[in-house]
């Protein structure tokens, strides 16, 4: 289980999130939702420790992870699986190259590099002949796919998305929730997904809002409709009237 | 109200100063750290050593070889006055393996490679790439730093020498064919005063500038932020601290090695 503990991030003058405590259940897939520059992806970043917080506590199965030495956050690393939301795959490499990264550091044998990046690949539902391509010859949706499967080849525990379906079609961010939710039950992993996209809540466990820098809101995926806290109503509506402050005027039409 | 703002403006300038030094000292102790605790990748040395040393060598060959040209046209005017024209070889010679072999070289590289070195970095810093071998367990000064920087290290006393010798191929051709001198005079005077410590000094001075273009180069790439425009400042300032610093640092080494 990981739990955030009153976490508390800032940027010089810039408070991103304020009071953060939520506790992501082991083996579920919760989704993190929230506006846009509301700091999703910087808490992201805080739980796999890529961020330091600038106080709280993250707890990852009981070990507080905010005061870890060099050593202790590489192992940390181990336990996670980041997908990033522009992929961030290494543009001078070759898809193989790119999936198969961290076993080439570890001076794997090429040929069981190999091996196990078509079975990786295969379950991100590529094709073989994909390995030889750029990053620059795929389109997003295949990019996203790419950098699951670069994850999925280190076997973690913990999978972090942030933002998996930006900026793809409707029907290829449906694949995707798709492979996410498959992945979650075949390995029986801890997924964390940021998302403005609602269609993912069909296929998560727990959704949790986060709005001025804490967590208003959190609740099982099935029974979020039904809830009648305003602020995850006003998010599902997508109504810019009520707690949540719109960048927006509001119109006649609004209300 | 002038004087309170004039003093907050250097305050904060003071401020940002020693942060940026201080986060300079840590990004060196940790690449120092990295390339005494870690194996090197070899691999990854060779491809920046072409990289950043192949591909620089014709920018180098022909700045050589111009400032060695110009050198000898420009001396001979002054030393014709004291019928001292025999002389033009061991200074163009001179001139060009202490001071103008490795100082051009080195600006040139660090124009082409060391822009090259930031913006590549940089661009991996702002598209999260960096962060993403981060996570997956890879040591990114391992993979991405010291390579650059050995790889510099070793390869602009390579790209000097080059220098020195188009250099004074350079002067040898004025003097010949245009100053109509003797060509035979031109390079036993060379053998007579240049020493191998002008020549082990000038690679001395070309192998330390390389480290400090691309230390500078992939710290500026490293600790990009902020988007494309970030890519771009980054660059620039790359180039113009890396130049700067080797031009002080010049000073400094010429008094170091030759003892002058």
């Amino acid at each position: 289980m990981i739990e955030l503990i009153n976490l508390k991030k800032q940027f010089d003058d810039k408070v991103v999130t304020k009071d953060v405590t939520l506790k992501i259940n082991s083996n579920k897939m919760t989704v993190i939702i929230g506006r846009s520059g509301e700091g999703k992806s910087v808490l992201l970043k805080q739980i796999i420790g890529l961020i330091p917080p600038t106080s709280g506590k993250i707890l990852v199965d009981g070990v507080d992870t905010t005061h870890l030495t060099r050593q202790e956050r590489l192992e940390n690393f181990h336990k996670f699986g980041y997908v990033f939301q522009f992929a961030a795959l290494l543009d001078s490499l070759t898809v193989f190259e790119n999936i198969g990264i961290s076993l080439f550091e570890k001076n794997v044998e090429h040929e069981k590099i190999y091996k196990q990046v078509k079975e990786k690949l295969s379950l991100v539902d590529l094709p073989e002949d994909v390995m030889k391509k750029y990053p620059s010859e795929l389109s997003g949706g295949m990019r996203k796919r790419v950098g699951l499967a670069r994850t999925l080849i280190r076997d973690p525990q913990v999978l972090l998305y942030d933002e998996p379906t930006t900026g793809l079609d409707p029907i290829t961010t449906k694949i995707i929730h798709k492979l996410m939710k498959s992945l979650q039950d075949k390995f029986k992993v801890t997924s964390v997904v940021i998302s403005h996209d609602l269609e993912v809540f069909n296929y998560a466990d727990y959704i949790a809002l986060l709005y001025d820098g804490e967590i208003k809101y959190f609740g099982d995926a099935k029974t979020v409709h039904k809830s009648d806290n305003p602020y995850i109503q006003q998010f599902i509506s997508a109504s810019t009237t009520g707690p949540i402050q719109t960048e927006i005027p509001h119109t006649s039409e609004d209300k | 109200m002038f004087l309170i703002n004039f003093v907050n403006k250097i305050g904060e300038s003071t401020i940002r100063t020693c942060t940026a030094l201080g986060e300079f000292s840590v990004f060196f102790l940790e690449a120092a750290k990295t390339l005494f605790t870690t194996r090197l990748r070899f691999k990854k040395l060779f491809y920046q050593m072409e990289h950043i040393g192949v591909n620089s060598l014709n920018i180098v060959i022909l700045t050589g070889t111009f400032a060695g040209a110009v050198l000898a046209i420009q001396s001979y005017t002054g030393f014709k006055r004291f019928g001292a024209e025999g002389y033009l070889g061991p200074i163009v010679a001179l001139s060009l393996t202490r001071e103008l072999g490795p100082v051009l070289a080195a600006l040139m590289v660090t124009g082409r490679a060391g822009s090259s070195i930031t913006a590549e970095l940089a661009t991996m810093s702002i598209t999260e790439q960096i962060d993403a071998l981060r996570t997956l367990c890879i040591n990114t000064f391992q993979y991405l730093v010291i390579p650059r920087i050995l790889a510099s290290t070793i390869i602009l006393p390579l790209l000097t020498l080059f220098a020195m010798i188009c250099g004074i191929a350079g002067g040898y051709v004025i003097c010949v064919y245009v100053l109509s001198l003797n060509g035979e005079q031109y390079i036993t005077e060379i053998q007579s005063y240049i020493e191998l410590r002008d020549i082990v000094g000038g690679l001395i001075k070309a192998a330390v500038f390389g480290f400090i273009f691309s230390l500078v180069g992939t710290y500026k790439g490293y600790t990009t932020r902020g988007g494309a425009r970030g890519v771009g400042l980054s660059t620039t300032k790359s180039v113009v601290i890396s130049s700067i610093l080797i031009l002080i640092s010049n000073y400094f080494l010429a008094i170091l090695i030759f003892g002058e």
